[in-house]
C-alpha cells in the first residue's frame, strides 16, 4: 500500500486586509503519497502559494486558517508520527517541521538568498540549527550537497556570495539548502519561472533526479502545464481558492472534464502550434473579497448553466482518482465535450506519448 | 579583496585630495577678498609693516602667496588671529580644541546610532503597533526640536534642578561633563537613524530571503540578528556621512551653550569678533574633517558589503 505523507482536508484560509477579508483558500482537499509528486496548477492568484505556505506555517501575519486539517505523517526513530500541522504552534513548526521535514524552494533565486552571507553559511545553517551538526561535519555535508545539485568547484563556491553566481546556480543552491536536512517533503513554488528556458529544463531534471534518489515527496507549483506533464504523478487544478479538478496526470491531460482545465490546456503552448494564436481564457478571476455565489468560474464559463450561478458544484467522482467540481459532471447535465481543437491536440499528445 | 576595490579606494583617495585642494584655493581667494590685512594697525611703522609683509610673504605675487599658504597649511601654520588673541598663531588657539570637538562628535555618533538602530528595530518588529508609534514619535521630536533647545532643557533639568552633571564644561571631568552635550547633539542622529533603520528593516523583513530563512525553521533571534540586522546595518552606513556633517554644524551651537572649549565655540567667537583668518582656518578644518569622514565611510561601506567587495565570478551555467 502506498504511504500517505500529507493529507489536507477542508482547508480554508483568509487574509485580513484594509479592504476587508480575502477568502484566499476556500476548502481544499488533496493527498500526497510517499515518493510521488503532486503538481498544483492554476492562474495567478488562484491560491497555490498560499496553500503551500500554510503547510510550512509561514503565512504572512495577516493570514489565518479558518478551518481544516493538514495531517502530516512521518517516521521518527521507527515510530510513525501523525501531526496536524494546523494545530502546531509557530514554535513547534520551526523546531520540528520547517526546513527539517518539509522544505521549500521559492520562485525567484535572485532574491531568495541572503546577499550578505556566504553560500556555505546558508547551506550549513539548517543542519547546524536542527541537528546540532558540528561546523566541520556541516561543511563536509554542504560540499556534498553542492556537488549533488550540480555545482562545480563546490569547495570554492562555499565561500562565494549569492551575487557572484548566476540565477540557475543560485536556484541549485536553494535546492541544496532545501535538501540539507533530508526532508520528507519538498515544496517547489514555481522554481523555474524566473529562469532561462534552457536552465529551466536542467533544474527540472535535477529535482526529478533528486526525488528518485532520495524518495521524497514533492509538491510542485507551476502554471506551465508542459512542466506538469514532465514531473507530476497527480495534478490538482486550482481556481479562485478551490481545487476544481484533480486526478492522475493521464486523467487530467487525456480526459480533462472541467471547462477551466480545458482552457488551461488550450492555452498551453506546444511545438506544433507555433503559428496559431495562443488561446487565453476570457475574463478575470472573481474578487475573493466578496462571497462568490455558485460556481466561481461561471462568469467565464462558456458552458455555464443557470445552476452555476446559484449553487456551488460538489466534487463529482468521475472514475479512478479523477474528481471534478463542475455541474457539467452531474448526471442530469447536458452532455458537452471539450472544444474540437483541444481534442485534436490531446489525440496528438496521446500518439506522441505512445 | 579584489583589484577593482583597491582601484576604487585609490580613486576615492585622490578625489579627496583634489577636493581639499579646491577648498584651500577657494578659502585663499576669500581671504584675498577680505578687506584689510592683519597688519593695518595704525601703530605700526612703515618699516615694521614691510618687515611683517616680508615675513608672511605679502610682498610676493599672488601665485607665490598661495604656494606659501599651502606650504604653511601643511606645516600646521594657519597664520595669526586678528582679534580674538591678537597676533597669536592660530595653531596655538586651536590647541586641544580639535580633540575635544572630535571626541564629543564621535560620542554622539556612536550613542545616536546605537539608540537609533534599537528604536528602529523595535519599530520595525512591532510594525503598526503602539511601539512603532512611540518610536516614530521620538523620531519626529528629534527631527523637529533643534538640538540647542534640547541642550538647554537637559542642562536645566540635569545640571541645575537635579545637579548630576556640571552645567558648564569642566576640564577636570571631561567625560562627565560631556554627557549632556553628547545626548543633546545626538538627537538628530537618533531620529534619522531610527527612521531609516525602521524602513530598511521592514523592507528586509519582507524580503524573499527572510522568507527562505524562516522556511529553514530558524528561531526569531537568529532571523533578526543573523539575517536581518546585517543587511539593515550595511545600508545604515550610507547615511552616516551626511549625519556626521549635520552633527558638526550642530556642535558649534552646543559647544557655545555648554561652554565646551572645542573648535565649534571658537568658530562662534571668531564670527562674532570678525576674526576672518580664524574663521577661514576653521572652515578648512571642518572641510578636512568632512572629507575625511566621507572617505572613511565610503571605503568602509565598500569593504563591508560583499556585493561591492567581491565582483561577480564566472558563475554561469
Ligand atoms: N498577505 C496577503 N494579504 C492579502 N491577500 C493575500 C496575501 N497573500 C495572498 N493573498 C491573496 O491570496 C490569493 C492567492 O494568492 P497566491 O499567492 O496563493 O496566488 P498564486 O496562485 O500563488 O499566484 P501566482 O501564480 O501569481 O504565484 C490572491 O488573491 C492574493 O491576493
Ligand atoms: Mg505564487
Amino acid at each position: 500500500m502506498k504511504e500517505r505523507v500529507l493529507s489536507i482536508r477542508d482547508l480554508s484560509i483568509s487574509f485580513k486586509t484594509n479592504h476587508g477579508v480575502v477568502n484566499a483558500i476556500r476548502g481544499i482537499r488533496f493527498d500526497l503519497f510517499k515518493g510521488e509528486t503532486v503538481a498544483i496548477v492554476g492562474e495567478s492568484g488562484s491560491g497555490k502559494s498560499v496553500t503551500v505556505k500554510a503547510i510550512m506555517g509561514i503565512l504572512s501575519s495577516n493570514g489565518f486558517i479558518n478551518s481544516g486539517k493538514i495531517d502530516f505523517t512521518y517516521h521518527r526513530d521507527d515510530e510513525v508520527v501523525k501531526k496536524d500541522l494546523v494545530q502546531l504552534s509557530k514554535k513547534e513548526m520551526r523546531q520540528h517541521i520547517c526546513g527539517k521535514r518539509i522544505a521549500m524552494v521559492f520562485q525567484d533565486p535572485m532574491t531568495s538568498l541572503n546577499p550578505t552571507m556566504t553560500i556555505g553559511e546558508q547551506v550549513m545553517e539548517g543542519m547546524i540549527h536542527h541537528y546540532g551538526t558540528s561546523r566541520k561535519e556541516a561543511f563536509k555535508k554542504a560540499v556534498e550537497l553542492l556537488e549533488l545539485v550540480g555545482i562545480t568547484d563546490a569547495q570554492k563556491r562555499m565561500k562565494s556570495y549569492p551575487h557572484q553566481l548566476s540565477g540557475g546556480m543560485r536556484q541549485r543552491i536553494v535546492i541544496a539548502i532545501a535538501l540539507s536536512c533530508d526532508p520528507e517533503i519538498l515544496i517547489c513554488d514555481e522554481p523555474t519561472t524566473a529562469l532561462d528556458v534552457t536552465i529551466q529544463a536542467k533544474i527540472l531534471q535535477l529535482i526529478k533526479d533528486i526525488q528518485k534518489k532520495k524518495n521524497i515527496s514533492v509538491i510542485y507549483i507551476t502554471h506551465d502545464l508542459g512542466v506538469v506533464a514532465k514531473v507530476a504523478d497527480y495534478v490538482a487544478v486550482m481556481y479562485a481558492g478551490k481545487i476544481i479538478e484533480k486526478g492522475s496526470v493521464d486523467e487530467i491531460f487525456y480526459d480533462p472534464r472541467h471547462p477551466y482545465t480545458w482552457g488551461l490546456l488550450s492555452s498551453m503552448p506546444d511545438v506544433n502550434t507555433v503559428d496559431e494564436e495562443l488561446y487565453t481564457i476570457p475574463g478575470t478571476p472573481p474578487n475573493l473579497l466578496r462571497q462568490v455565489p455558485g460556481d466561481a468560474f461561471a462568469p467565464r464559463n462558456h458552458y455555464a448553466m443557470k445552476i452555476d450561478y446559484i449553487e456551488e458544484p460538489p466534487m463529482f467522482n468521475v472514475g479512478g482518482k479523477h474528481r471534478v467540481s463542475t455541474w457539467l459532471a452531474h448526471e442530469k447535465a447536458p452532455k458537452v465535450s471539450m472544444p474540437a481543437s483541444l481534442k485534436q491536440r490531446i489525440e496528438k499528445m496521446k500518439k506522441e506519448a505512445e | 579583496m579584489n583589484k577593482s576595490i583597491m582601484k576604487y579606494i585609490g580613486k576615492r583617495l585622490l578625489m579627496s585630495v583634489i577636493t581639499l585642494f579646491v577648498i584651500v584655493l577657494i578659502l585663499f581667494i576669500l581671504m584675498k577678498l577680505m578687506p584689510g590685512t592683519p597688519f593695518n594697525d595704525e601703530k605700526l611703522t612703515e618699516a615694521q609693516r614691510v618687515l611683517l609683509y616680508k615675513k608672511y610673504g605679502l610682498d610676493k605675487s599672488v601665485f607665490e602667496q598661495f604656494f606659501l599658504y599651502v606650504k604653511n597649511l601643511l606645516k600646521g601654520d594657519f597664520g595669526v588671529s586678528y582679534s580674538i588673541l591678537k597676533n597669536a598663531p592660530i595653531s596655538m588657539l586651536l590647541g586641544s580644541r580639535i580633540g575635544i570637538t572630535i571626541r564629543i562628535g564621535l560620542q554622539s555618533v556612536v550613542f545616536g546610532s546605537i539608540v537609533g538602530v534599537l528604536l528602529g528595530i523595535v519599530a520595525a518588529m512591532k510594525h503598526n503597533t503602539i511601539w512603532d508609534n512611540i518610536s516614530t514619535f521620538i523620531s519626529v521630536l528629534g527631527v523637529s526640536i533643534p538640538s540647542f533647545v534640547f541642550a538647554l532643557i537637559l542642562l536645566i533639568a540635569f545640571g541645575r534642578e537635579i545637579p548630576i552633571f556640571p552645567i558648564t564644561y569642566d576640564s577636570s571631568q571631561p567625560i562627565l561633563s560631556s554627557i549632556l552635550p553628547t545626548i543633546a547633539l545626538s538627537t538628530l542622529t537618533i531620529a534619522q537613524v531610527a527612521r531609516f533603520t525602521r524602513s530598511e528593516m521592514i523592507e528586509v523583513l519582507d524580503s524573499d530571503y527572510m522568507l527562505l530563512a524562516e522556511a529553514k525553521g530558524l528561531n526569531k533571534r537568529t532571523l533578526i540578528f543573523k539575517h536581518a540586522l546585517r543587511n539593515t546595518l550595511i545600508s545604515i552606513i550610507t547615511i552616516l556621512a551626511p549625519l556626521i556633517v549635520g552633527l558638526m554644524t550642530g556642535s558649534a551651537v552646543i559647544e557655545k551653550i555648554c561652554g565646551i572649549p572645542g573648535i565649534g565655540s571658537l568658530l562662534v567667537e571668531a564670527i562674532t569678533a570678525n576674526d576672518y583668518n580664524v574663521v577661514i582656518t576653521l572652515a578648512f578644518i571642518y572641510s578636512a574633517m568632512y572629507i575625511g569622514i566621507m572617505l572613511v565611510v565610503d571605503v568602509l561601506y565598500s569593504i563591508i558589503d560583499p556585493r561591492i567587495r567581491l565582483s561577480k565570478e564566472d558563475g554561469n551555467e
